[in-house]
């Protein structure tokens, strides 16, 4: 089994439901994120739009943080899973500076190192991700990528032309998809960072949780 | 930021992301690398010296194994202050994975550490002929402690600028410049002048290579990758770091050079020890500049 997660931008309508979601399944302490939705204004008024990306980990297969670990706090699972083990980090935020999504961060209030998991624990009893439950349009396909009968693998197989990942020249092999994406949504480059164009305050740093 | 790869017509600007996570790896890691470049490279010179100036530096056994011995646990201190979870660093040896840099490095920083411990006894107690054949395996282990940072750098994915041929080229380079101005700085009257010059040559290379190696990065880097494109943008465009980059190219790599030059030809040992001085203040600012600089970019 390895699983796998698919968001059909085409469907999310950028409610952050998953965000909220996974904040409160998973105890997400404040300005941390194992999960969020970036937003995008592309265009000159009148015409413009909005897009919608969800990002997460990418449990990629050939993991740059699982590997770059000194101590084997971030390791497989026999389903794919990328997971962590808070007790064991050390705290040498080596994966953080090694993944190229960003999806990992230190956690404040433990000082380990902490990113999305794919709810292992709900997985584990056999239930979906919390976002994924959370989706009021279904927009998140989780499933197992070995199984052709899977939604997931059926999704990845009818939209086959408009399934794309995340910085796919980095070698990773994510485990995370998307249909209807496109450089604007997916590439950090694409898109400017402007102070004061953001919806909810400035776009600017945070101090990384810990003691620097 | 990154504007270079934004068409006017796309027009795309981030409304909703979460902060940027400032700097991950800070100062901590700067003064991490350089005092193993002091540490190791001392290593390296007193090898070097030993086979072409043998009677120069009977003298210097003791002195370079301290001053190896104190940078290298300068190097590891701050390694320790840098984790968010100092307490746990015993983990890595319990539970080591070994393809990371970081747990490899650790093992062999160790046994260096040892090493030049054993080379303090060995100095102390003037069993010269066993300290020279111990000296041998502790210049063998330098070379892949020094290396090491630079295969952690590699293995940092996210970090398009910092590729492993390049790194590795300029971690050796960055411990025979700060070996063989610390040496010359602590060489006093117990090395002589002949000897000196020699670590002048090893200097001034050193600074000439490596700022070639910058140099190709900052113009040719940009064209091989979009994303060290961006980067270099920190130091291309207005801001603190081009300052800072410019200011370490000068201080570490060429004005060293000129001096080492100078001082060749007025035969001025004072000269040659301001290049020295220059080249270790100047590489703490180039490591600086080229440890941040990739951390500015967004990654989502």
């Amino acid at each position: 089994m390895q699983l796998g997660f698919l968001v059909d931008l085409h469907l999310c309508m950028g409610c952050k439901g998953c965000e909220i979601a996974c904040k409160v399944e998973n105890e997400v302490p404040l300005s941390t994120w194992r999960l969020r939705v970036k937003y995008v204004d592309v265009g000159t008024f009148p015409e413009t739009k909005r897009t919608f990306t969800p990002l997460r980990c990418n449990h990629c297969e050939n993991a740059p943080c699982e590997r770059i670990c000194p101590v084997s706090a971030l390791h497989y699972l026999d389903n794919g899973i990328v997971n962590i083990d808070k007790e064991r980090c050390i705290g040498c935020a080596g994966c953080v500076m090694a993944c190229p999504y960003g999806a990992i961060y230190i956690d404040p209030q433990t000082q380990t190192a902490d990113k999305c998991t794919y709810c292992a624990h709900r997985v584990a009893s056999s239930m979906m991700p919390a976002c994924v439950v959370a989706c009021p349009v279904q927009a998140n396909i989780f499933g197992d990528l070995d199984d052709p009968t899977s939604n997931i693998s059926k999704y990845i197989q009818v939209n086959q032309s408009d399934v794309q990942v995340r910085k796919p020249e980095k070698g990773t092999n994510p485990h995370h998809y998307y249909v209807g994406g496109g450089n604007v949504s997916l590439n950090p480059l694409a898109s400017q960072r402007i102070d004061g164009y953001s919806l909810f305050g400035k776009i600017t740093t945070l101090p990384v949780g810990g003691h620097h | 930021m990154a504007a270079h790869e934004i068409l006017a017509a796309t027009n795309a600007v981030v409304t909703l992301d979460v902060a940027i996570p400032g700097i991950v790896w800070p100062w901590l890691v700067t003064v991490n690398m350089w005092a193993k470049s002091i540490g190791t490279g001392i290593i390296f010179m007193l090898f070097m010296l030993q086979r072409t100036h043998p009677d120069s530096v009977k003298n210097m056994r003791l002195t370079t194994a301290i001053v190896a011995f104190v940078f290298i646990n300068i190097f590891l201190l701050f390694t320790l202050a840098d984790l968010h979870q100092p307490f746990r660093m015993w983990h890595i040896f319990v539970y080591p994975h070994w393809t990371s840099a970081i747990a490899v490095g650790s093992f062999m920083a160790s046994a260096f550490l040892g090493l030049l411990a054993f080379l303090i006894l060995l100095a102390w107690q003037k069993k010269d002929d066993t300290f020279d054949k111990v000296l041998l395996w502790t210049t063998l282990l330098a070379i892949p402690v020094t290396l090491y940072t630079a295969a952690l750098m590699a293995q940092c994915t996210a970090r398009e600028l910092w590729q492993m041929p390049t790194e590795s080229a300029q971690m050796m380079l960055a411990a025979l410049l700060a070996g063989s101005a610390f040496m010359i700085l602590v060489g006093g009257n117990k090395l002589s002048y002949e000897a000196k010059k020699s670590l002048g040559v090893v200097l001034g290379l050193s600074a000439l290579m490596a700022f070639i190696i910058y140099m190709s990065e900052y113009v040719f880097g940009p064209m091989k990758a979009e994303e060290v494109a961006a980067v270099m943008e920190y130091i291309k465009g207005d801001g603190e770091y081009r300052i800072m980059f410019w200011l370490g190219q000068w201080i570490a790599y060429l004005l060293p050079m000129l001096f080492i030059l100078l001082s060749r030809s007025s035969k001025s040992e004072s000269i040659l020890k301001l290049a020295a001085v220059l080249a270790l203040v100047g590489l703490a600012i180039v490591k600086h500049v080229w440890l941040i600089i990739p951390q500015l970019l967004p990654m989502s």
